[in-house]
């Protein structure tokens, strides 16, 4: 194994995981900003008892994101040498930004969110989620900043080799940022609000805490609805922005093997790279061209306007984009059916929906990594888009053995504190929100 | 080109604040983690020494992360020469704050396995607080670097004479400043043990630095000639001596100042003898200075601009959130 791959390997692994726990970060807390102001609003303690039952799982799922996000800020150095070289006149401002304006107001004010509910004003309190809830967003922004000058590099010229900034806005603010972070937040509130209604579904098939159940499931209903509706318009959105800057891995998220007028949308299929053809395809004729130029004959790219040293791998692409479209459109029906179920008032006693919004949760993790995982892959071969090769960009210094045994070591730590955390969280879940004096954790050692 | 090299100054002053403000903040939680065993002789011992950091840990810890970015950014290309040179050694620090990080929330929650967390957050808090000095006491006494810029030695390199000692100073220190912390924010006989565990590693502390000194002396000759370090060692000794005292009145809050104070003297004394060389290499003309190393004006305006704005929120948020959880911590250890 060479030490290019084994390096993609280990930033897949550890990305992979780190990205599953700020989405959910981003949605609980939105949802602890709502249930606080509504106790700020009403005093009525179910609004608090709720607000600190989310808090504790927030608690662990944000330093699981904490301890797995450290490895990140240091990889670029570790792995990515060449990378950090080239273009870390761009690359490394975003990064140190995210800590300065993000990671410090997340983490002191989620210190005073799990240990400090009796030493505050329940309006600072309330200030202190808000804050944090902004931490999470504006941590999503920095990141997103930076990984979108990846996939669409602007605002900067080379130089000796190095890319060295030309305009900071440019760069910030380049083709692809808006959309990718209103797609990845919408995504985060998604799995955040599912996961929140799948605990309030869990509590009312077991019949426990009934008042607050219908509270928590009430609220984070209204979140997933909302969200699972408008990421169909910022999905879209980022499709076309992909079509536009990225034709070939719009070309490889489709398995458009040949530039088409009139190109269909493939809704299933089995693209079979060496042979540029796809599998047991079920193609919508026309339907790419409709949604991505709005009209039926445009033209839309394929892979054979591509050199082949510049084509996206099609599998990975292909497979995790339908993925994540497939799990988009079953939220937007789950969240309209359960809106549904609501208005008629059956929503507590509809058991079926309640076991398919439990059962649904890893879906919206898969979401994100499928969809995740089509961005970054549809990529290739590039690390920065027609400016340096993913293999061109490694650490010359780092032997593959090296990557090897800190790849094999994460591997096995992040099974010991995933399966750990994963734990300590349903077991949070099954404790029920309390009715004790809110906020404080007793007895728990 | 006169103002692109004061933004690399002010950028190498920056970069020094940071790490600094990390090994002020965080290096008392670190120093608490290490010496856990120690101290606390009880599981209600433990649990008070726990609650003393649980709500500040994370915050401090984001000073590493912060100077670690501001390094990428200001410094790229002596952020993938110690990134990628250092690689092992940079991965057992990694390990170590992974576990150090889930160490406490899960020692809290996952009864079935306290004593693998519990050690998770010893051994998380020994590694790096030990590893931190050995890689500084490497790019400040030389490395092997190549005419690429690429870091050419090997694991063992990392392990001689000076940046071991350097490694031990750096792990006295924190130490030092964990168990003033400790007796700033315990009371009865936890604080009685942690003013005489601050005392003895003070006395360690003491003996460190004369070691460093001398290494400095046999490695680094020209470094004695940098009237400006000898000003910080002034300040460290005087530092150490004044601590002394101030334990032996029972001020605690003094003698935590004081153990910051130090470690600021420590600070001032690397950034004299390593000024301009980010990381020094074994042959002069190959070091990484803050010309060499840096990245464009424009980035560095930017990045200063980044700071200037950010810093004083950060510092302004953080001394609120210590008033909230000021004074003695709670011994029933709420919270977790």
């Amino acid at each position: 194994m060479d030490a290019v791959f084994l390096a993609r390997l280990q930033f897949g692994l550890t990305a992979g995981f780190h990205f599953l726990f700020p989405p959910t970060t981003l949605g609980l807390s939105l949802l602890i900003v709502i249930v606080e102001s509504r106790y700020l609003r009403t005093k009525n303690e179910v609004y608090k008892s709720l607000s600190a039952y989310l808090v504790k799982i927030l608690g662990t799922v944000f330093v699981m994101g904490v301890a797995t996000g450290i490895v990140l800020e240091f990889a670029f150095g570790n792995n990515w040498a060449a990378y950090s070289r080239t273009v870390g006149d761009i690359f490394g401002a975003p990064l140190a930004a995210e800590a300065v304006f993000s990671f410090f107001l997340e983490s002191v004010f989620l210190g005073i969110l799990v240990f400090g509910r009796n030493k505050v004003s329940a309006k600072s309190y309330r200030l202190s989620a808000v804050l944090v809830f902004l931490g999470a967003h504006l941590s999503a922004l920095w990141i997103i900043i930076a990984n979108s000058w990846m996939q669409t590099p602007a605002g900067f010229r080379m130089e000796g080799g190095r890319a060295v900034l030309d305009s900071v806005w440019k760069a910030a603010f380049n083709p692809s940022t808006v959309v990718r972070f209103f797609h990845t937040i919408l995504g985060g509130w998604t799995t955040g609000a599912l996961v929140a209604m799948a605990i309030a579904a869990w509590l009312m098939l077991k019949g426990q805490a009934a008042e607050k159940a219908a509270v928590l499931m009430r609220t984070s209903l209204v979140v997933f609805a909302a969200s699972a509706i408008l990421q169909l318009g910022s999905g879209h959105a980022h499709s076309i922005q992909v079509t536009r800057t990225q034709p070939e891995k719009m070309a490889a998220f489709e398995a458009l093997w040949k530039t088409m007028d009139g190109a269909p949308f493939t809704v299933f299929g089995i693209p079979d790279e060496k042979n540029e053809r796809t599998l047991l395809a079920v193609r919508v004729p026309r339907m790419l061209s409709m949604l991505v130029h709005f009209t039926p004959n445009g033209k839309v790219l394929g892979l054979d306007e591509f050199p082949r040293n510049e084509r996206p791998p099609v599998l990975l692409p292909f497979a995790g984009y339908h993925l994540m479209i497939l799990i988009g459109v079953l939220f937007i029906v789950m969240g309209l059916a359960g809106l549904w179920l609501r208005a008629k008032k059956t929503l507590e006693r509809s058991r079926g929906y309640l076991k398919l919004v439990l059962w649904t949760v890893p879906l919206a993790y898969l979401a994100n990594e499928t969809g995740w995982i089509a961005a970054e892959v549809g990529r290739q071969p590039w690390a920065v888009y027609k400016v340096l090769r993913t293999s061109e960009a490694v650490s010359a210094v780092v032997p593959a053995g090296n990557i090897l045994f800190s790849l094999v070591l994460f591997a096995a730590l992040y099974a010991l504190i995933g399966t750990a955390g994963l734990g300590i969280i349903l077991r949070t879940i099954r404790g029920g929100p309390g009715d004790e004096e809110a906020g404080v954790r007793k007895g728990e050692f | 080109m006169a103002a692109w090299d004061v933004l690399r100054n002010a950028w190498f002053l920056l970069i020094g604040v940071l790490l600094a403000g990390y090994s002020l903040l965080d290096g008392f939680d670190l120093g608490v983690g290490a010496l856990l065993p120690f101290l606390a002789k009880t599981e209600d011992e433990k649990r008070w020494l726990i609650a003393a950091v649980g709500p500040v840990w994370d915050g401090n810890e984001v000073w590493l992360l912060a100077g670690g970015g501001a390094l990428f950014a200001a410094f790229p290309l002596a952020y993938a020469t110690v990134f990628s040179g250092f690689y092992l050694a940079l991965m057992l620090v990694l390990f170590a704050l992974i576990l150090r990080a889930v160490s406490l929330e899960f020692r809290a929650h996952d009864t079935a396995r306290r004593g693998l967390w519990e050690a998770a957050f010893v051994g998380g808090s020994v590694v790096p607080a030990l590893v931190f000095g050995v890689a500084l006491g490497n790019v400040v006494v030389g490395v092997p670097i190549d005419a690429a810029g690429e870091f050419a030695g090997s694991f063992f390199t990392l392990l001689r004479p000076l940046p071991l000692v350097f490694g031990l100073l750096g792990l006295c220190a924190f130490l030092t400043h964990g168990a003033a912390y400790a007796a700033v924010k315990t009371s009865g006989e936890l604080r009685e043990r942690a003013r005489r565990t601050a005392r003895t590693m003070a006395v360690a502390f003491g003996a460190a630095f004369v070691l460093s000194v001398v290494m400095v002396w046999i490695y680094l000759p020209a470094a004695l000639g940098k009237i400006v370090a000898w000003i910080f060692a002034a300040v460290v000794c005087l530092a150490l001596v004044l601590f002394l005292a101030a334990l032996k009145k029972g001020r605690d809050g003094r003698t935590f100042a004081l153990s910051s104070a130090a470690f600021l003297g420590l600070w001032g004394i690397v950034g004299a003898i390593q000024y301009p060389n980010l990381v020094r290499a074994s042959d002069p003309a190959l070091s990484l200075t803050v010309r060499t190393a840096s990245s464009s004006a424009l980035t560095l305006k930017v990045m200063l601009l980044i700071a200037l704005v950010g810093m004083p929120l950060v510092i302004g948020y953080t001394i609120y959130a210590y008033r909230v959880f000021k004074g003695k911590a709670d011994a029933g250890g709420a919270g977790y």
